[in-house]
C-alpha cells in the first residue's frame, strides 16, 4: 500500500515550550492508526500540526508525498486531510444542513463519493435533526455532524480526536460503528480515544505518546500483550 | 399630525434607516467576520459619492456613476486588504484603530488630489426625478421613493446570500470559528479580502445612492461612520440580521425625533443605544456569551 502521510522528525512548540519531539511515524492509504497516550501527552498538538493549526511546528510533513510543513491549514486539507477536533467545532449558528454543505467538496483525486444524502444515510439521526442549529444538538449528534462534515470534503485522511469522550455508550457505539463505515470506505484514519478495546477492533496500529516522544508503534495485539506499557503509559 | 404627514415622516425615517442599513451591514460584516474595526469605512462612503460624482460629470449617467462607483470602490477594498488589512488580523485593537485611521488619511489625500474639496450634487437619473403630489401641498419626491425600493431589493439580496448560499454558510462559519473553517479547506485569506471589498463597497454604495438627495462634501462620511458604530453595536456585532433592526430604529428615532422633540433630537439616538445596551449588553441579536 501506498505512503499517504508521513511525518519525519516533527516537534511542536507554543511559544518557547516544545511539546512534541521528534516524532516520526507514517499512514498508508486506507490504514487506520490509534493515537494512544495519558492527557497532556500530546496528542491533540500531533494532530494540530498535521492539519497545520499549530503555528510553530518543524520538522517534515508530506501528504501524498507534498510538503506540508510551511502549508496552511486549508491548503492541508486541500490535499486530501479532514479534522474532527476535541470538542467536535461544529458551527453552531448553522443548522445541520450548512454545517454539511459548507465544507462540500471533491476530494484532492475530484472524487465526489461522499454527498448530503451519502452523510445522512450514515447517519439517519442528522436526517431527522437536519433543521436544527448546531448549538441545538446533543454531543452525540455533534459528533456525527463533526464527523460526516469531514466526509463532506471527501478526503483521504481523517484526524478524530477525543472520537468518544463524553458520549454515553449507546451513542459511543455509534460512533465505532461509523468508523468501521469510515474504514471499509478506504478512507485513513488517525483515532484519539480512550477506549481501548473498541479501539483495538477497528484499528490496523497504535501509535502510543508520552510527553511529546512516540514510545511503542505496533499492532494493537501487540501492545495489549504488554501489560507494563498499557499500566505505565495508559494507566490500564 | 396629519396621517399624510406622518405617512411622509414615516417613509423618511425608513428610507434614512435602509441607507444606514447598507453603509452599517459592510462595517458589521468587517468587524464580525476579519475582527478589524475599520474607522475608515465612513470615509469610503465619502469617497463613494464623490466617485458618482465624478462618474456622473463624465457620462452624464447616474446608473454608470453608481456601477462604476461600486466597481471603483471594491477593487480599491481588494487592493487596500491586499496591502495593508491583513496584517492586521489577529492584532489588537489598537494597531487597527491606527492603521485604519491613517487609512481616512490617505483616503481623504486622495480625494483631495482627484476632486478637490468642492461640495457638489449629483442629478438623479431623469426618469426618478419629479415628485409624487400627495396632497395640495405635499409631495414626495420619486428618488427617494425609488431609493426605499432599491435598499429593500439590495437588502433581500444580501439576505440571500448570507442565508441561502454556501459562501454565506462559510462567511458565518468563518465569523464563529475561523481555525475550524481553515482546516475544512476554505481559503479564508481570500473569503476575508472579499468581505472587506465588499464592505467597502456597501459602503461607497450609501455615499453613492444618497449623492441625488444630500451633496457631496469632504466630512459627510464623518456623522456616518459614528451613525454606522451606534447600529452596529445595538443590532450585535457581526449580525446583519441586528444591523437591520438598529438601523430602521435609528432612522426613525431620528426623523421622529427631529418632528416630535427637536431640542433633544441629536441625542435620542444615543439614549436609545444605552436603553438597548443596558437591556441586551450585546446587542439586540448579539451573542449571549463573550
Ligand atoms: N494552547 C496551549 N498553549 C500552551 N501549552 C499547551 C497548549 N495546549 C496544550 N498545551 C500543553 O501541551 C501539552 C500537550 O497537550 P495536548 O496536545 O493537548 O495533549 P493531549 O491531547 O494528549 O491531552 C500539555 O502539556 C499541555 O499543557
Ligand atoms: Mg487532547
Amino acid at each position: 500500500m501506498t505512503e499517504l502521510l508521513a511525518i519525519r522528525s516533527l516537534s511542536g512548540f507554543y511559544g518557547a515550550s516544545q511539546v512534541l519531539h521528534d516524532v516520526s511515524f507514517s499512514v498508508r492509504r486506507g490504514e487506520q492508526v490509534a493515537l494512544l497516550g495519558r492527557n497532556g501527552m500530546g496528542k491533540t498538538t500531533l494532530m494540530k500540526s498535521i492539519i497545520g493549526l499549530l503555528g510553530d511546528r518543524r520538522g517534515g510533513i508530506t501528504i501524498n508525498k507534498l510538503d506540508m510543513i510551511n502549508a496552511k491549514p486549508e491548503a492541508i486539507a486541500q490535499a486530501g486531510v479532514a479534522y474532527v477536533p476535541e470538542g467536535r467545532g461544529v458551527f453552531g449558528s448553522l443548522n445541520v444542513v450548512e454545517n454539511l454543505v459548507m465544507a462540500a467538496r471533491a476530494g484532492a483525486d475530484g472524487r465526489r463519493d461522499w454527498t448530503l444524502d451519502r452523510v445522512f444515510e450514515v447517519f439517519p439521526r442528522l436526517h431527522q435533526r437536519r433543521g436544527n442549529g448546531g448549538h441545538q444538538l446533543s454531543g452525540g449528534e455533534q459528533q456525527m455532524l463533526s464527523i460526516g462534515r469531514a466526509l463532506m470534503t471527501n478526503p483521504d485522511l481523517i484526524l478524530i480526536d477525543e472520537a468518544t469522550e463524553g458520549l454515553a455508550p449507546l451513542v459511543a457505539q455509534e460512533i465505532w460503528r461509523t468508523l468501521g463505515v469510515i474504514r471499509d470506505e478506504g478512507i485513513a484514519t488517525i483515532v484519539v480515544d480512550k477506549d481501548l478495546r473498541s479501539l483495538s477492533k477497528i484499528v490496523d496500529r497504535t501509535v502510543l505518546l508520552s510527553k511529546g516522544q512516540i514510545v511503542f508503534e505496533g499492532a494493537p495485539s501487540e501492545l495489549l500483550a504488554q501489560p507494563l506499557l498499557l499500566e505505565k503509559h495508559l494507566g490500564v | 399630525m396629519s396621517a399624510i404627514t406622518f405617512a411622509v415622516q414615516l417613509l423618511n425615517g425608513v428610507q434614512y434607516g435602509l441607507v444606514l442599513f447598507l453603509v452599517a451591514s459592510g462595517l458589521t460584516l468587517v468587524f464580525g467576520i476579519l475582527g478589524v474595526i475599520n474607522l475608515a469605512h465612513g470615509a469610503f462612503y465619502m469617497l463613494g459619492a464623490y466617485f458618482a460624482w465624478w462618474i456622473a460629470a463624465y457620462t452624464g449617467s447616474f446608473l454608470m456613476a453608481l456601477i462604476g462607483g461600486v466597481a471603483l470602490s471594491f477593487m480599491l477594498g481588494l487592493l487596500l486588504e491586499n496591502v495593508f488589512v491583513r496584517r492586521l488580523y489577529g492584532r489588537d485593537h489598537l494597531a487597527q484603530v491606527l492603521l485604519s485611521f491613517g487609512l481616512i488619511l490617505v483616503v481623504d489625500e486622495l480625494r483631495q488630489i482627484l476632486f478637490g474639496k468642492d461640495v457638489y450634487s449629483v442629478k438623479p437619473p431623469p426618469w426618478l426625478e419629479g415628485s409624487i403630489q400627495l396632497t395640495d401641498n405635499l409631495s414626495y419626491p420619486v428618488y427617494r421613493l425609488a431609493l426605499c425600493l432599491f435598499c429593500l431589493v439590495l437588502a433581500a439580496l444580501i439576505f440571500y446570500v448570507i442565508q441561502r448560499t454556501k459562501l454565506g454558510m462559510i462567511i458565518r462559519a468563518g465569523a464563529e470559528n475561523r481555525d475550524m473553517t481553515r482546516a475544512l479547506g476554505i481559503p479564508f485569506d481570500s473569503v476575508n479580502r472579499y468581505v472587506f471589498a465588499g464592505g467597502i463597497a456597501l459602503a461607497a454604495l450609501g455615499g453613492i445612492l444618497v449623492s441625488p438627495i444630500s451633496t457631496v462634501y469632504p466630512g459627510m462620511g464623518d456623522g456616518m461612520l459614528i451613525l454606522s458604530f451606534v447600529v452596529v453595536v445595538l443590532g450585535g456585532i457581526g449580525s446583519v440580521a441586528g444591523a437591520a433592526i438598529g438601523a430602521l430604529l435609528i432612522g426613525l428615532t431620528d426623523t421622529f425625533g427631529k418632528v416630535f422633540f427637536p431640542q433633544v433630537s441629536s441625542i435620542l439616538i444615543y439614549v436609545l443605544m444605552a436603553g438597548v445596551l443596558l437591556w441586551r449588553p450585546n446587542g439586540i441579536l448579539g451573542k449571549r456569551e463573550a
